[in-house]
This record gives C-alpha cells, sequence and structure tokens, in this order.
C-alpha cells in the first residue's frame, strides 16, 4: 500500500517537473458530499456526485444532520456543502466560517426567498392576501388551540430567526402569535392536515421548494425590506425578509489541492430555481428514488452542466 | 407529636403544605434567588466545557502528521489521531461486513489505495444475491435453533427483499454487525472489572447512571468533533447508549453466583481465568443474556438518531420518508428494524444456549452439513442470478437485488388509512384538543411555571427525607440543585411539566392493561410480544401523524411521549403479576379470596416493588421522547438541546442540558429505587 502511493506521489511530483502547464490530476479518494432530509438537497448532492464522477474521480454520500454539518465540512470529514440557505443555515455556517477550515465557494444563480406564506386555498377564506394587513384582519381564523384566541403563525424551529419573527409581530402590532415548529418536516404535517380539511393556516415556507408545485401558495406580502429595517440591525422591525437571499455552496479548504479539477467545476456550479425545483419534482412528484432522479437530470441536462466541467 | 413521626404520609402532608406556604411566599417579581437562581459562575459552564473539549482535540500533545498525497506536513493532535484511529478500525469492519453483502470497493482500498481500484475494475467484492442471504438465514435459524427459528429468519429476510428494502437493511443489518459484538464485548469487559473490583464498580455506577438516561442528541455533537461523521459514529454512539445495560446485567449476574458453585470451582482446582470463564460466566448466563437482548433492543432503536451523524441504511430512509410525510413508507420501514431486531435476538440467544455435542464423532460431510449446504446454495443461486442477467440483460433481476421501485410495498394502503382518520375524525379531534389544551395542558403548564427554586429544593429535599432518609435528602437536592444553578430552570419545570402528564396517564393505562392482561396466559404472552414491538419500533414514527391530528402542539408530543411510555409500564406489571409465588396464591385462595379481593389484597402488593421499577422506567422513557417531541416543536430543554446542534459552544451547552435532563431522571430513580427496595425487604422478596 505505501508502495503504490509512494508510487503516486513520484508519478505525480514527475507530471509536475514535466510540465508546470500540466494540471495535477484529482486525488481518487472519493469526495464525500452530504445528503440531508429535503429532496432537492439530496438529489442535488447525487447530481453534483455524478458530475464529479463524469470526470474519473470517487465520490461517496453520508447521511449528516443539517446543522451540525459545517463542523464536519470544517474537519474534512465531509468535503463539500451544496445547499446552504442564508436565512435557516447562516448562522451555522458563519459559525463555521468564524471557526476556520471552511470556504465559501460562491453562490447559486437561484435566489431564495423565506417569508409568511399560505397555500393557495386559505387565500379564498381570507379575502385580500397576500397583504399583511388583510392577514392581520382574518387572525381569528388561524387561532389554534394554543394560541389565545390570536392567529397562529407557525414558524421554523427557534434557531432559524425566532427572535426576528417575535419582533416583527410586535413591531407591526399584529394579533397573532408564533409558535416555533421542531423541524420542517412537521411544517409539512401540519400543512397537509390543513389541507384535508380546508383549515386555514400561515406558515414558514421558502422558494425554490416541493411547494412551488402543484396548486402551490403565495408568500404574505410585509412592507418592504430595507437594508437595516430589522430590530437587530438597528430598524425599526416593520419589515418584511429580504426579497432575495442567497443560496451558498462551501468545501472544505484542502478541496482545490486534493481535487483541483473538482473544486473548480464545483465553483462553476450554479443552479437556478427552476432546475432545483425540476430535481425535487422529479422525486416528488414522479416518484423516482433520488439517484433515478439526478441520473435522469443528468441526462436531460447535459447541456447545462457540461458547459461547466 | 409520637403520631406525627410515626406516619409517614402524616409528614408528607405537612411537607406539601409548607412547600406551597412557601410558593404564596416568594414573589415572582422581585428577582430574588428564592425565586429564581439570578447570573451566577455556573452559566459560564457551557462555554468552558466547550473550550476544554476544544483545547482537548485541537491543541492539546500537538504532532506533526506527514500527508503522503498532498506532500504536506500537517499539525494534528495525539487525542485526535488516537480518535481517528478507532474510527478507522470500526469503519474498516462496518465496510467489510457491508460489502460482503452488498459489494464495494473500500475494503480492498484498505488494502491498495483509491488508484488502484479506479484502475482496476476487477478489484471489488461483488454483492451476494439476496437469495443467498435469504437461504443462509434459513440455515442458520435451522442450525441453531430448529425448524420455528428458521422460518422466523427466513421468512424475514425475504420480506424485506421483496419489500425493496434490500440495500438499506444490510446497510443497518451491516452497522448493528459491528455495535452489537462491540457492545457486548465492551459490557462484558467492564462488568467483569467491576465485579472484581469494588472501587472500580463505584466509579462506574454513576457513569453509568448518568449514560443511561442522557438523551442522545446530547452527545451527537461531541462524537462528530471527536471521531467524525459517517458510519462508524453512529456505532461508537449507538455503542456509548447500548452498553450500559450490559454492563449492569453482567455484574447482577455475576454476583448472583451462588458460593457453593463458586467453591465447587476452586476445588476443582480452576485458576481466575479458568474460574471466570468456565463457572462465573456460564453460571451467570441468565443476566448476560438478557443484556445482550437489551443491547440488540437499544442498538436498533438507535438506528434512526444515528442517521443523523451519517449512519446509513433504513434509519435515514425512514428520516427522509417522514420529511416528505410519506407515513406508509416509514411504516415499511419500521416493520424492517423490528424483524432485523427479533431475529438477531432469537438468533443470539438459540446461539448462547446451544450446547456443544461433545460425544458427537461424524464424519466430515455430517459435521460441516450447513456449511456445505451453504456453499452449495451460494453456488447456485449466484448462477441462477448471472444466468438470468444474461438471458435478460435488460430487465431487473429480482433474483439478484429487487429495488426500491421493482418491491411490493402496501404505503398506498397505510396512506389512505392516515388519510381516512384525519378526514373523519378531525372534529371530534378538534373539541378534545381544545378541552385538553386550553382546560388542562395550559393550567399545569403555568402551575409548574410558578414552582420557585427555594420551595422546589425544600420539597424535593424533603421528600427525598421521607423517603430514604439524609442521605436520598443530599443526592436529589444535589441533582435538582444542579438544574437550579443553570440558566435553564423554567425549560427544565417545562420539561418536568410533560414528563410528568404523560407518567401518570401511561402509568394508569400501562397498569390497566397489564393487570387485565394478567389474567390470562395467552393474553400475558400477546401483550409482551406487542410491548417488545413497539419497544423497538422507531418512536419517530409517531411523530408526523400525531401533528397531522392535533397540530404542532404540547398534546401532539404528549401523546407520542404516552404511546411510547406506556410500554415499560404495561411490560412490568405483567412481569410483576406473574412472578408472584404460585404457593402465596394458593394460600390467598384458600383463606376463601375470590379473584379480585386475591388481586387487590395479595397480588398487587407483592407486584408492587416491581410495578415501581416498571414506573421508574416509564420516567426515562418520557425524558427521552419528550426531548425527541422537540422535532414537533417544544419550548423545553429539548429545543435548546436541538439547537445546540448549531450553535457554536453547542458541544458544551448539548452535554450540560443533556446532564439537567438525566439528573430529573436520575432524581426520581433514586427516589423510586430506595423506595421499592424498602419494600422488597419489607415483604420479604428481596
Amino acid at each position: 500500500m505505501n508502495f503504490l502511493k509512494k508510487l503516486a506521489t513520484a508519478a505525480a511530483v514527475s507530471s509536475l517537473v514535466l510540465g508546470a502547464s500540466i494540471v495535477q490530476a484529482d486525488s481518487k479518494e472519493p469526495i464525500i458530499i452530504p445528503t440531508h432530509n429535503w429532496t432537492s438537497q439530496i438529489t442535488m448532492a447525487y447530481v453534483i456526485g455524478g458530475i464529479f464522477e463524469s470526470i474519473g474521480d470517487n465520490v461517496s454520500y453520508v447521511p449528516a444532520d443539517s446543522q451540525a454539518v459545517y463542523e464536519s465540512v470544517r474537519n474534512g470529514d465531509i468535503t463539500i456543502a451544496n445547499e446552504i440557505w442564508q436565512s435557516t443555515f447562516g448562522k451555522s455556517f458563519n459559525n463555521a466560517l468564524d471557526a476556520g477550515g471552511i470556504i465559501d465557494v460562491g453562490n447559486h444563480a437561484a435566489v431564495t426567498k423565506e417569508e409568511w406564506w399560505y397555500p393557495a386555498y386559505v387565500g379564498k377564506l381570507c379575502p385580500g392576501l397576500p397583504s399583511w394587513k388583510a392577514l392581520n384582519d382574518c387572525s381569528a381564523l388561524f387561532a389554534t388551540a394554543g394560541s389565545g384566541g390570536k392567529g397562529r403563525y407557525l414558524d421554523g424551529p427557534m434557531d432559524w430567526h425566532g427572535q426576528e419573527t417575535l419582533d416583527r409581530i410586535k413591531a407591526l402590532n399584529m394579533n397573532f402569535t408564533a409558535k416555533f415548529a421542531g423541524s420542517s418536516g412537521a411544517i409539512w404535517a401540519e400543512l397537509a392536515s390543513a389541507k384535508k380539511d380546508n383549515r386555514a393556516v400561515v406558515v414558514f415556507n421558502w422558494s425554490p421548494n416541493f411547494t412551488d408545485a402543484g396548486t402551490g401558495g403565495s408568500f404574505v406580502e410585509f412592507p418592504p425590506y430595507t437594508e437595516g429595517c430589522k430590530i437587530a440591525d438597528g430598524g425599526d422591525g416593520k419589515c418584511g425578509s429580504p426579497p432575495a437571499g442567497w443560496l451558498k455552496k462551501a468545501a472544505y479548504y484542502q478541496m482545490p489541492k486534493k481535487w483541483p479539477t473538482a473544486y473548480k467545476i464545483f465553483n462553476n456550479i450554479s443552479f437556478t430555481k427552476g432546475q432545483i425545483g425540476n430535481m425535487a419534482a422529479l422525486v416528488d412528484v414522479d416518484g423516482l428514488s433520488h439517484q433515478e432522479a439526478a441520473k435522469k437530470w443528468l441526462a436531460d441536462n447535459e447541456a447545462v452542466w457540461k458547459r461547466w466541467l | 407529636m409520637q403520631y406525627f413521626t410515626n406516619h409517614k404520609w402524616v409528614q408528607f402532608i405537612a411537607l406539601v403544605a409548607i412547600f406551597f406556604v412557601l410558593v404564596m411566599a416568594i414573589d415572582p417579581t422581585s428577582g430574588s434567588n428564592l425565586w429564581r437562581l439570578q447570573e451566577n459562575i455556573f452559566w459560564h459552564l457551557p462555554n468552558i466545557l466547550n473550550d476544554g473539549l476544544k483545547y482537548l482535540i485541537n491543541d492539546f500533545w500537538v504532532v506533526n502528521v506527514y500527508d503522503i498525497e498532498l506532500d504536506l506536513t500537517e499539525k494534528s493532535t495525539i487525542i485526535k489521531e488516537f480518535t481517528h484511529s478507532i474510527s478507522g478500525a470500526v469503519l474498516f469492519c462496518i465496510n467489510l461486513i457491508r460489502e460482503l453483502l452488498l459489494g464495494g470497493v473500500k475494503t480492498v482500498v484498505t488494502f491498495t489505495s483509491w488508484d488502484f481500484v479506479s484502475d482496476n475494475e476487477w478489484a471489488r467484492i461483488p454483492a451476494l444475491p439476496w437469495t443467498a442471504v435469504a437461504s443462509g438465514a434459513f440455515l442458520l435459524g435451522h442450525y441453531l435453533g430448529g425448524r420455528k427459528l428458521s422460518m422466523l429468519a427466513g421468512t424475514s429476510i425475504i420480506y424485506i427483499a421483496v419489500f425493496g428494502q434490500w440495500t438499506p437493511a444490510m446497510q443497518t443489518l451491516s452497522f448493528v454487525l459491528v455495535a452489537v459484538p462491540l457492545s457486548v464485548f465492551i459490557g462484558l469487559v467492564m462488568g467483569i472489572f467491576a465485579y472484581k473490583s469494588k472501587v472500580f464498580e463505584s466509579i462506574l455506577t454513576p457513569l453509568l447512571n448518568v449514560a443511561q438516561s442522557m438523551p442522545h442528541f446530547s452527545y451527537l455533537i461531541p462524537v462528530v468533533v471527536f471521531f467524525g461523521i459517517g458510519d462508524h459514529a453512529g456505532a461508537i454512539s449507538t455503542v456509548i447508549f447500548a452498553t450500559p445495560p450490559m454492563i449492569r446485567l453482567t455484574i447482577l449476574g455475576l454476583k448472583k453466583v451462588s458460593p457453593e458453585v463458586l467453591e465447587a470451582g476452586l476445588m476443582s482446582g480452576c485458576n481466575p481465568r479458568q474460574l471466570m470463564f468456565k463457572v462465573l460466566i456460564p453460571t451467570a448466563r441468565h443476566d448476560i443474556l438478557i443484556g445482550v437482548n437489551q443491547v440488540i433492543m437499544q442498538c436498533l432503536a438507535m438506528a434512526v438518531i444515528a442517521s443523523f451523524i451519517g449512519a446509513k441504511g433504513l434509519g435515514y430512509n425512514l428520516l427522509v420518508s417522514l420529511n416528505m410525510l410519506n407515513i406508509g413508507a416509514a411504516l415499511e420501514l419500521g416493520v424492517s428494524i423490528v424483524l432485523i431486531a427479533i431475529v438477531l435476538d432469537k438468533l443470539s440467544l438459540a446461539w448462547a444456549n446451544k450446547q456443544t455435542n461433545y460425544f458427537a464423532n461424524l464424519p466430515f460431510h455430517l459435521h460441516y452439513k450447513y456449511s456445505l449446504a451453504f456453499i452449495g446454495i451460494l453456488i447456485a443461486t449466484s448462477v441462477l442470478a448471472y444466468s438470468a442477467s444474461v438471458f435478460f440483460p435488460d430487465k431487473p433481476n429480482y433474483l439478484y437485488i429487487i429495488s426500491k421501485a421493482q418491491g411490493l410495498t402496501t404505503q398506498s394502503f397505510w396512506d389512505t388509512i392516515v388519510d381516512w382518520i384525519i378526514t373523519n375524525t378531525y372534529q371530534s379531534v378538534q373539541s378534545f384538543n381544545f378541552f385538553m389544551t386550553a382546560s388542562i395542558l395550559m393550567p399545569i403548564k403555568a402551575a409548574y411555571l410558578s414552582m420557585p427554586v427555594a420551595a422546589t429544593l425544600f420539597l424535593v429535599a424533603g421528600i427525598g427525607y421521607l423517603v430514604g432518609g439524609l442521605r436520598s435528602a443530599i443526592v436529589v437536592t444535589m441533582f435538582i440543585g444542579f438544574i437550579a444553578l443553570t440558566p435553564w430552570w423554567d425549560r427544565a419545570l417545562i420539561t418536568a411539566y410533560m414528563v410528568t402528564f404523560s407518567v401518570v396517564t401511561s402509568v394508569i393505562i400501562g397498569c390497566s392493561v397489564g393487570v387485565l392482561c394478567s389474567r390470562n396466559p395467552r393474553a400475558t404472552k400477546v401483550i409482551l410480544l406487542v410491548c417488545d414491538t413497539f419497544q423497538t419500533f422507531p418512536s419517530f414514527v409517531y411523530l408526523i401523524p400525531v401533528i397531522m391530528l392535533f397540530g404542532v402542539s404540547d398534546l401532539s408530543v404528549l401523546i407520542a411521549v404516552i404511546v411510547y411510555a406506556t410500554i415499560p409500564a404495561t411490560r412490568y406489571t405483567v412481569e410483576g403479576l406473574r412472578n408472584v409465588p404460585q404457593p402465596l396464591q394458593e394460600a390467598a385462595s384458600m383463606s376463601g379470596l375470590n379473584q379480585i379481593q386475591r388481586l387487590l389484597h395479595v397480588e398487587l402488593p407483592l407486584a408492587f416493588p416491581h410495578i415501581m421499577l416498571g414506573i421508574n422506567q416509564t420516567v426515562i422513557f418520557s425524558l427521552f421522547m419528550v426531548i425527541i417531541g422537540a422535532f414537533i416543536g417544544t419550548d423545553d430543554l429539548g429545543q435548546l438541546i436541538m439547537q445546540s446542534l448549531s450553535k457554536a459552544n453547542g458541544m458544551g451547552q448539548g452535554i450540560l442540558l443533556g446532564l439537567c435532563v438525566a439528573f430529573i431522571g436520575l432524581a426520581v430513580d433514586h427516589l423510586i429505587h430506595t423506595w421499592s427496595n424498602q419494600r422488597k425487604k419489607a415483604l420479604g422478596i428481596a
């Protein structure tokens, strides 16, 4: 084993000597890609893995918690992170950036929107939506057992952006309380159950997401976001979320050295909102497995990803 | 006065009365230390612990490590190198077993390199056809336990294959086949050491207590930091969780060995090693095997949680299906997990109980008939699978592997049922939801939150003193006092409210069901089987359906907790009643007691200490499940534990929060154990 490794090193060194113009080849060690628990991320992980495999690199996948994953990228146990959402994972990602060991590999073309959202049928129950004032007037429709007569807004987990939600409700003097779901799964379950019953709900949601497909729904329109309008940034808090959040990629700091070609490609990779939605729909709507969906996407969109090589 | 000192219940009432006076007297608005302890030095503990652990892994004893491939020298630490070599060894074992079952290259890579495997297509382990593994399971079952076991093992494997869960199930199996032997081995060794050395035992016991009652989520991040992410990290956190019961039961079993047996061994001239392995362990086999059973159950119960830190397999797929609200798929995956648990449990039991036949002097082909048969089947199934792929190259090869898309499924059936329940019961459920939340849960929660620190500590110390004297008073006050010193007192009170409510409900349901079922031997058998199944069934599956019915609310969490925590209450009631000595029952009948009188005056009092242990387990189960309830959405300690996954000082915070949860459990555990032991002594059944 040692002998072979030495041989490989010798080969690598000699190739460097022979011609500086020849880019050093990627290591054959597998690039490790994490899979979380939502469709678009898993499918995109297999798509990116497929692209790396097409240039002869080895790839392996590992399930990981979406908040804990950055610590592993920092340590090199995982090589890349492919979907970092601004408002949900921004904090964990920035913590890891501060600690060092992880590099920011730029944004996807897709801009993200993360805001209060309601399914289409709720628009009929509360005419006047998507304005937040209309929502506030219908607050009684959104009351639940635990909300004490006020409307209930089902937010994501407290650590995503909980304080901001509470600030906004207070600043706009809304007749709503926020309930923090423990996981995205909890939000989808509540949505599915409300739909069967034609019950009004307003939840935290984002786009691109699988909810974009089908009958869909709309985001509530709050007073527009301006730089520094949030209470945390010194503003009065009377504003919605930024209209275009980033969706980032990140990598282990040694990736450029160890897999230079793959790193260059990863740097070029940039999915649009439509492409991400399309990947998710192959699984959520067409019922393919994540791997099959990735294969199909790669086959159908060669023109797109061949550009990045 | 005499009356007061002689009657504990009078003292108890006095204690509660003083508690309420204190609650009234302490003013919440004063902001004094009597109401909530103010910020103190302990609040820095999460950061200190976090920095300490970070220092240990990143800066303590730095060594230089040379990376051949990148040709550069990197700084590392001795601890990191040590933990990473453990990870490497565990990962190698998992990959070896996995690739024998599913095929792959990683084992070959260990002995060569990635470059070598990439250049040589042939250098990989081929996957076994599922038919070979299924026939292997039939054979193994037959060899170890006869026809019944053979049917169980074989049909379970066929179920898994036919339902298209082959790959994830074998991934889980390979992970379990490493975690279980590792836990059993470590448990046995530690148990033996603890048996031999009193000092070691007294150090080990508190650690075991904490490890067993700490929620798993609180040590996920430390495991990731020290051992990395992947199947090995999952296996290591599983071992941490599954080893304590094995150690406990080993110590228990060894201590129970009667002195006569020990002396007989000594008289036969055993040296210490022979005494341990030929006399003590075989005699203590019964308890040690219960330990193995517990290890297997715990390992599979961890399958879902281990997937948070990289374990592939059924657990991860289950999590993904749940997130997509695919309840039917999640149920099927859950059933596979239970099947693997049951088959492994029965096989290991049969293996341990199998007697070696010393007198058999068989010819080669009879002696090795099972191995020979397996080799035969292996060749036959491989040839079949291969020829199928040659003759029908375009069709999916059902004889080799059945993928998810080709497998059978009952998903739509389950989804229809869930649909039906939601659409048809929603209205009635909703009024129940309103009633429970507004009239019962919210007031209880408010009452708990109005408990001042000083009054609560007084109450806890008083109960400790009444139950077990001064020593117990000090122990439980220290447990609860620790929580009071942290910034999380209010959170802990919310956890306590949820646990109290669910324990009371679970105990009422569990004990009634247990008493009813214990009247009839067949019902007893059925209910114990149900308990076994539900204990291994991944509790995550309940989370989504309860949200669909009750929304994201405390009630949802509590119902999920009650479903899970009723299991031990039922099981221990049934076992306790079943183990009431027959002569006593007959004596009671002869004294002219009817069925009901016998139950109330003889059986229940005698079974009571055992039932109390069941209640103890109910408390631990509820604590675990309340923490998992954070996935639905709670505002207790569990929510903070989940948050610590993303925080900069998350490691320290997670561990300390875990300790807070563990200490609630341990305080209750201490009280119940002390009391139950006293009762046992008084009843003469210790």
